[in-house]
């Protein structure tokens, strides 16, 4: 299958096989109006298959959510046709707008203009907390 | 602009320092009964409370301030929709300090975060009721001397008891401390508190249904109420709600220098009858509660002219 190559934009490559959907929600790629192709089961020599998102604009993307997401996905941008920059991610310090606090005791759940927001609190686990009830994400 | 969310956000060192000025204000009232001439406090309780906010609102009077009230959310703007941000940024316009109960858990950080004063948490839910934290630890060192090498034993809803989770997180910071955690196990204590406090600063602590097996090694027992409003089945309530009643009986083979707590109100966990032995004292935290929460109006407001 051939997919042909962006001149300017970004690459988000490694995704883990099954989430490039998941990233393409949560970045909300749906919204942009450019060119992207999302291709599945690629084969890979290091992870066996992966998943890789082309997005054909150099737009800002949020590194947070990929790096909650998927840590090991690299993001690689292109400028006239060449790589140009290469950015590693690791989990994220606080995450907003990312996920959504599930108690129904927390003040997010009722005021619906908060921002949600999660911060990290055990790297090891993955572990993320409201910081409002502190209660765990998923 | 410094406020105080969680018993957290206050190192062991500030601790010390609040215990320092309410043992100060024990002994020097006087010098104590202007230090916020001129200085407001707004108590924004949309929850009920009783002992909380006249607390504060003592609190205030004693150190020469005034208080601005509002009690119940029926008769404020927020029972018109008004958003907690904006009822923050709104009295930040009229006090020089808020101290706020609210149902919702998180809501005072929101509050926190967007007024211009300081704001002191007294009550976010089933989440932080920090205030009850300072009140238990000036009663225990008022009692004991000390905070070392005490065993302390926490008895009834630990899953629910917002002050038993600040309260362990507090006195974890110190040397030797020991818990008992006695609970029914629909109300243990939940594994992150157990996870991010006990075991990650390997302290010891053994759980246990048994109040009477564990009664005489302790040197604290903090009782708790089982709270109707922190379920949502009315059924599950009624089976646990009497699951521990501290009687006299009970206590025949208790220390003679064990401390009795509870954070008030009591239902029938404690016997009336026991409220004239000398190791009751969780009306002495009450009072306690009005000292200490004079320390931190005194600490904030000073913060926030620096």
């Amino acid at each position: 299958m051939n997919i042909d190559s962006i001149q300017n934009g970004i690459v988000i490559d490694h995704i883990t096989a099954g989430r490039g959907m998941e990233l393409y929600d949560l970045l909300h790629l749906d919204s942009l109006d450019v060119s992207i192709a999302i291709i599945k089961n690629v084969s890979s020599g290091k992870m066996g298959k992966k998943d890789i998102i082309k997005i054909d604009a150099d737009i800002p993307v949020d590194l947070d959510v990929i790096g909650y997401v998927d840590p090991n996905a690299t993001i690689n941008i292109i400028r006239d046709g060449v790589l140009a920059e290469k950015k590693s991610l690791s989990l994220p310090e606080r995450l907003v707008n990312v996920l959504k606090c599930k108690n129904p005791r927390c003040i997010s759940s009722c005021e619906q203009e908060l921002d949600q927001i999660f911060k990290l609190t055990d790297k090891e686990h993955k572990q993320y907390r409201c910081i409002y009830c502190e209660t765990k994400a998923n | 602009m410094r406020s105080l969310i969680d018993i957290v956000d206050l190192s062991t060192d500030e601790l010390d320092e609040l215990i320092g000025v309410a043992m100060d204000i024990i002994e020097h009232p006087a010098k104590y009964s202007e230090s916020c001439k001129g200085k407001k406090l707004a108590t924004l309780f949309f929850e009920p409370s009783t002992r909380t906010r006249l607390s504060f609102e003592a609190a205030m009077y004693e150190l020469g301030g005034n208080v601005l009230s509002v009690t119940g959310g029926a008769t404020s703007s927020v029972a018109k929709g008004e958003s907690v941000a904006d009822t923050a940024k709104t009295v930040s316009c009229y006090a020089d300090i808020i101290a706020m109960r609210h149902p919702k858990e998180g809501a005072a950080l929101v509050a926190a975060n967007n007024a211009s004063i300081p704001v002191i948490n007294a009550g976010d839910g089933g989440h932080c009721h920090p205030t009850q934290t300072l009140a238990d630890l000036l009663t225990i060192f008022r009692e004991k001397g000390h905070f070392d090498n005490l065993t302390v034993g926490f008895c009834g809803d630990l899953k629910f008891g917002r002050t038993v989770h600040s309260l362990i997180n507090a006195l974890s910071r110190y040397s030797g401390v020991r818990f008992v955690l006695i609970s029914p196990e629909e109300l243990k204590l939940p594994s992150y508190v157990k996870n991010e406090t006990l075991k990650k600063y390997h302290l010891p602590y053994v759980q246990t249904t048994d109040l009477e097996g564990a009664i005489p090694s302790l040197d604290i027992l903090y009782m708790t109420r089982v709270q109707r409003e922190r379920f949502f089945n009315e059924e599950d309530y009624l089976r646990l709600r009497d699951t521990y009643i501290l009687t006299p009986d009970k206590l025949r083979q208790a220390k003679q220098d064990l401390c009795i707590m509870h954070p008030l109100p009591r239902v029938n966990e404690i016997s009336v009858s026991i409220d004239d032995d000398p190791r009751a004292c969780y009306f002495k935290q009450v009072l306690n509660g009005k000292y200490m929460r004079m320390a931190l109006i005194l600490k904030l407001l000073k913060e926030a002219q620096a």
